[in-house]
């Protein structure tokens, strides 16, 4: 299970890392017109933790892990493996969920930390390719302009992205039934509920924190 | 002999899946000791009546009463107390991918019994070495032949020693020389461990060489139940047309295929 996160970190590193260029192209052309370009730093580090670096994190696992999860269940479903484990007079819930939900949230925190730090990095060397600015100085600069509620902030947010990708993931595999057609429609299905979840519950959390910390 | 005891009792059975009608008023016992074979064609609703002997499913109506237990109106908790009675092997062998087969055999009595590992171990090479498969323990289900893995799923189901075994189509999909090693292997299991067996199949040569008594399953309703030898002389000409393997007579006759057409367009046919 802990490598289906491992596995994770190549792609989700270099997602943030794109991610981290694109916030400092998109901010550093509007703010280069205010003569504001060191503003790129701030933005480039809150935008990250604060959001992109969770929420790639969340979209990767959802496609990796989410529809892994409805196919495993699904195909468990399809060979009978689920009915065996209800004859033995053991809960397939909690003996196939749990131990993914464990690993997700594990997994999930790291992943995004990962994604921080990556996409926090594509933001120095932008600043260093444009401004000039070393990478030591870039460094504190971000983390001058970082609390610790943002990270934490961001964290939290990855813990419930990683409920939601299980349950949806196990959910829609257990709905499998007969054929095992519905293995791939469980698993394309997980995929995309994970997906807009996942946006959904994000936007919930954004919202709320733009109201408790303002 | 002992006297016959039933330790499964169906009674009144009905199921429906939307308005389907699967089950129909299905009256059943399996006696202690008997090998029960359950005969019928595709759909009859064969393994629907083996889901529900299992507790996978509840009836819509009547009762299914194994040792004592309404599998019907008990709790879960009864349920899987009765669950530790039973063994079920399913069509698929549906062992576990990630597990060897001894570990495979050893996952019911890891998770339901607290014998130390060493007795595991040893419980797991005497039920391998039961469906002769005592030196392929460490290999994994996907590394084994089909009767194998079968031979291997019935390990498993015979773990926990169950009163009664289960099996849904165990010949399925093998060859006729496999499929003879699993009827013996069903045989040896009720001669040597006493146990209970109902066996759903439409294979006619495995359910005769296995069988004490031979139920018939037909358009959803039981029609026939009776030893072996009675059923062998039966006269009722669908059980005899199921044993003589003839296929129905209405699907070949052209004359009655219009005349069915005809009614059902609401023109009349004319009379040769």
């Amino acid at each position: 299970m802990v490598t289906a996160g491992v596995g994770a970190v190549p792609i989700v590193a270099l997602t943030a890392f794109c991610t981290g260029l694109i916030l400092a192209f998109q901010g550093g052309s509007e703010l280069r017109k205010l003569g504001a370009l060191e503003v790129v730093v701030p933005l480039v580090a809150i935008g990250i933790t604060r959001e992109a670096g969770p929420l790639i994190t969340a979209i990767t696992v959802s496609g990796r892990s989410s529809s892994a999860f409805s196919a495993e269940i699904g195909a468990m479903v399809i060979t009978d493996e689920i009915s065996v484990l209800k004859t033995m007079a053991l809960d397939p819930v909690h003996l196939l969920v749990s131990p993914k939900f464990l690993a997700l949230l594990v997994v999930m925190p790291c992943l995004t930390v990962v994604a921080d730090v990556a996409g926090i990095l594509a933001g120095g060397w932008f600043v260093y390719s444009t401004v000039g600015t070393s990478l030591v100085s870039y460094a504190h600069a971000a983390l001058d302009s970082l609390y610790v509620r943002d990270i934490v902030g961001g964290l939290i947010k990855s813990l419930v992205f990683a409920t939601l990708i299980t349950q949806i993931g196990c959910l829609q595999g257990f709905r499998v039934r007969n054929s095992p057609r519905d293995v791939g429609r469980a698993a394309t299905s997980a995929v995309v509920r994970a997906f807009f979840l996942v946006i959904v519950a994000d936007l919930l959390f954004t919202a709320l924190f733009y109201v408790v910390w303002p | 002999m002992m006297p016959a005891e039933s330790v499964v009792v169906v009674r009144d059975l009905v199921v429906k899946y939307a308005d389907r009608t699967i089950l129909d008023r299905i009256n059943l016992d399996i006696m202690r000791g008997e090998v029960l074979v359950l005969l019928g064609g595709s759909g009859s609703g064969k393994s629907t009546l083996l889901r529900h002997l299992i507790g996978l499913e509840k009836p819509l109506s009547g009762s299914i009463i194994v040792k004592g237990v309404d599998l019907g109106r008990c709790s879960e908790a009864e349920l899987n107390q009765v669950r530790r009675f039973i063994g079920v092997s399913f069509q698929d062998p549906a062992l576990f991918g990630s597990m060897t087969v001894s570990e495979n055999v050893a996952f019911p009595l890891l998770e339901r019994t607290r014998l130390v590992d060493s007795t595991i171990d040893k419980v797991v090479l005497i039920k391998l070495a039961q469906v002769g498969l005592a030196h392929f323990g460490a290999f994994y289900p996907s590394q084994l032949s089909g009767g194998m893995q079968k031979r291997a799923s019935i390990a498993r189901a015979t773990a926990l020693d169950p009163e009664i075994l289960f099996f849904d189509e165990p010949s399925a999909g093998l060859d006729p020389i496999t499929a003879a090693g699993i009827d013996e292997l069903v045989v040896y299991l009720k001669n040597a461990l006493q146990m209970t067996v109902l066996v759903v199949t439409h294979e006619l040569q495995s359910a005769f060489r296995i069988a004490d008594r031979l139920a018939f399953l037909r358009d959803s309703k039981l029609v026939t139940i009776g030893p072996k030898e009675s059923i062998i002389h039966s006269s009722d000409p669908w059980v005899r047309q199921f044993l003589d393997r003839l296929p129905d007579k209405t699907s070949n006759d052209k004359t009655e295929l219009l005349q069915q057409l005809a009614e059902r367009l609401g023109v009349r046919c004319p009379k040769n």
